[in-house]
């Protein structure tokens, strides 16, 4: 589904992203972690083509962004916690906004099922602005659904969720996952979410993948006793190394 | 491809935003009615004192009118935009299928609507409340508000590229732009007012060639139409600067972050 190709970006003298390759296969998770500036929300831009590489290959479905945009921008979608819909929109009107943008067919269908999938149907007329954290978190994932798009990138997409709901989300993604032809890029610092939700996790640090594999294995592979253990070794470890140029 | 259907989302977007929101709607009518009842009484004054028997209605009545046509077409494009800057929404709106094109195109079809909305109040009361015919200017009205529409879409997206290069608080700089060139356009008076440095400013700009010509034809001194195709190659020059100009600081903005940084700023 995403095939990341040495990505660098490169602000001035400092290296945001440096090197990085990974894959995010069909029907797969894949979890993007790091400490804080890793570079995990540098790399999510660039695949959402509002960051131009430095230098490096981004191809969704086998079609490179970097030439043709709007083709795979079309089988993309996105929801960031730092990204919130329109405040002054009602809920049926950010959909419908982002639904004519994604071109999306029978989009009233869709948004209706929409509502009901994400609990959103007592919200449909209310200002996106007035809802929750997690009400807003909610629009903003149902909206990521829109187009049911071939690769999802979630930052951090539960967040300002409680937990009950929280695990509600994770499912719904599970089975879209599983269900479709897709394939999910997720990012997150709760480590027993990402036990939970991903296939696979990569560790990103300093703008470089440090290690990658399955989250549930990859604790006792390193001697330690969870992720979130092996999590914060290696910030540990990352935070006592001298910077990078 | 350019997808009207993505362009009509940015259109829906305002209307949305219009309903129930008289902060949006108001100044769509209220701002070009009170110039036109202002400007009315002025007129009306002017030909009262004036003892010359010359109607000051079509020259000034009509130059204001034309003036503020164009003013809310810039600001119609500037405004849609705007409402990307305000609600932090660049992110979400860039991070989609939509093009530079499709999303342009979107900001002038915006302006269209509303602007149409203030030049039907504007002529309304111009033509019913101070009598001010139309049949003065004659067919040329039409390239009148076609060269001064198609600068105020170059203008409106020059303004939309300057915010998005310098940030929301550059909004400050595009507002006061059309009362900067305003004196250039000699929209009240003859270009020969001016001094010479200021006449050559006046020539790069396609409303001076509107203005000049309108006075001409209310003075019954009609010239040439050559003043008039000056104007709108002009406006084909500033509506090709202003494309160039907002796909380069588009593209300045990906290459930087900024397009992501703008969403980010809502987090501080």
């Amino acid at each position: 589904m995403l095939s990341v190709v040495d990505l660098r970006k490169q602000y001035g003298a400092t290296v945001a992203v440096d090197g990085v390759s990974f894959e995010v296969n069909r029907n797969e998770i894949v979890g993007l972690l790091g400490p804080n500036g890793a570079g995990k929300t540098t790399t999510i831009n660039m695949i959402l083509g509002v960051l131009e590489p430095t230098s490096g290959t981004i191809l969704v479905e086998s079609i490179d962004i970097a030439t043709k945009r709007s083709q795979v921008l079309q089988r993309t979608n996105f929801a960031a916690v730092y990204a919130p819909l329109p405040g002054n929109l009602t809920v049926i009107q950010n959909l419908r906004f982002f639904g004519l943008i994604y071109c999306v067919k029978d989009l009233s269908a869709r948004i209706e099922t929409l509502l009901d999938q994400y609990d959103l149907r007592e919200f449909r007329d209310v200002k996106c602005g007035v809802l929750s954290s997690g009400e807003q978190t909610r629009v903003s994932l149902a909206k990521a659904m829109l187009n049911r798009p071939a690769l999802l990138l979630l930052d951090e997409p539960t967040a300002s969720l409680d937990p009950a709901i929280a695990r509600e989300i994770r499912i719904k993604i599970r089975e879209y996952a599983a269900a479709g032809e897709v394939g999910v890029l997720w990012t997150s610092h709760n480590m027993y979410e990402v036990e939970d939700v991903c296939d696979r996790v990569l560790f990103l640090s300093h703008g470089r993948i440090l290690l990658q594999g399955d989250p549930r294995t990859l604790p006792a592979t390193h001697g330690k006793e969870s992720l979130e253990e092996l999590f914060i070794t290696l910030a540990n470890q990352v935070a006592n190394e001298p910077e990078r140029a | 491809m350019f997808s009207f259907q993505r362009t009509s989302a940015i259109v829906l977007r305002q209307l949305y935003l219009m309903q129930g929101s008289p902060a949006r709607v108001l100044p769509l009518f209220a701002w070009v009615a009170i110039d036109m009842v202002t400007w009315g009484f002025i007129t009306k004054y002017l030909n009262a004192v004036s003892g010359s028997g010359f109607n000051f209605v079509p020259s000034l009545l009509g130059a204001v009118l034309l003036w503020d046509f164009f003013i809310r077409v810039m600001q119609g494009v500037t405004t849609t935009f705007f409402e990307d800057v305000w609600s932090r929404n660049f992110l979400n709106v860039f991070a989609t299928p939509l093009s530079i094109s499709e999303y342009v195109s979107g900001l002038v079809l915006s302006s269209i609507a509303t602007s149409s909305v203030g030049l039907v109040v504007m002529l309304v009361l111009a033509t019913a409340v101070f009598g001010l015919s139309f049949f003065v200017y004659g067919v040329l009205l039409v390239p009148y508000l076609l060269v001064l529409f198609f600068f105020g879409i170059a203008l409106g997206v020059i303004g939309c590229g300057i915010v998005l290069r310098l940030g929301p608080a550059a909004e400050w700089f595009i507002w006061p732009i059309p009362a900067l060139i305003s004196p250039l356009a000699g929209v009240f008076y003859p270009l020969s007012t001016l001094p010479a440095w200021m006449r050559f400013l006046s020539r790069l700009l396609p409303p001076s060639y509107v203005f000049e010509s309108m006075r001409s034809i209310v003075l019954k001194r009609p010239g040439s139409p050559a003043p008039l195709f000056w104007g709108a190659a002009l406006d084909v020059v500033f509506l090709l600067l202003a494309s160039w100009f907002f796909r380069a600081i588009f593209h300045h903005a990906v290459r930087t972050g900024l397009i992501a940084r703008y969403s980010a700023e809502s987090l501080n």
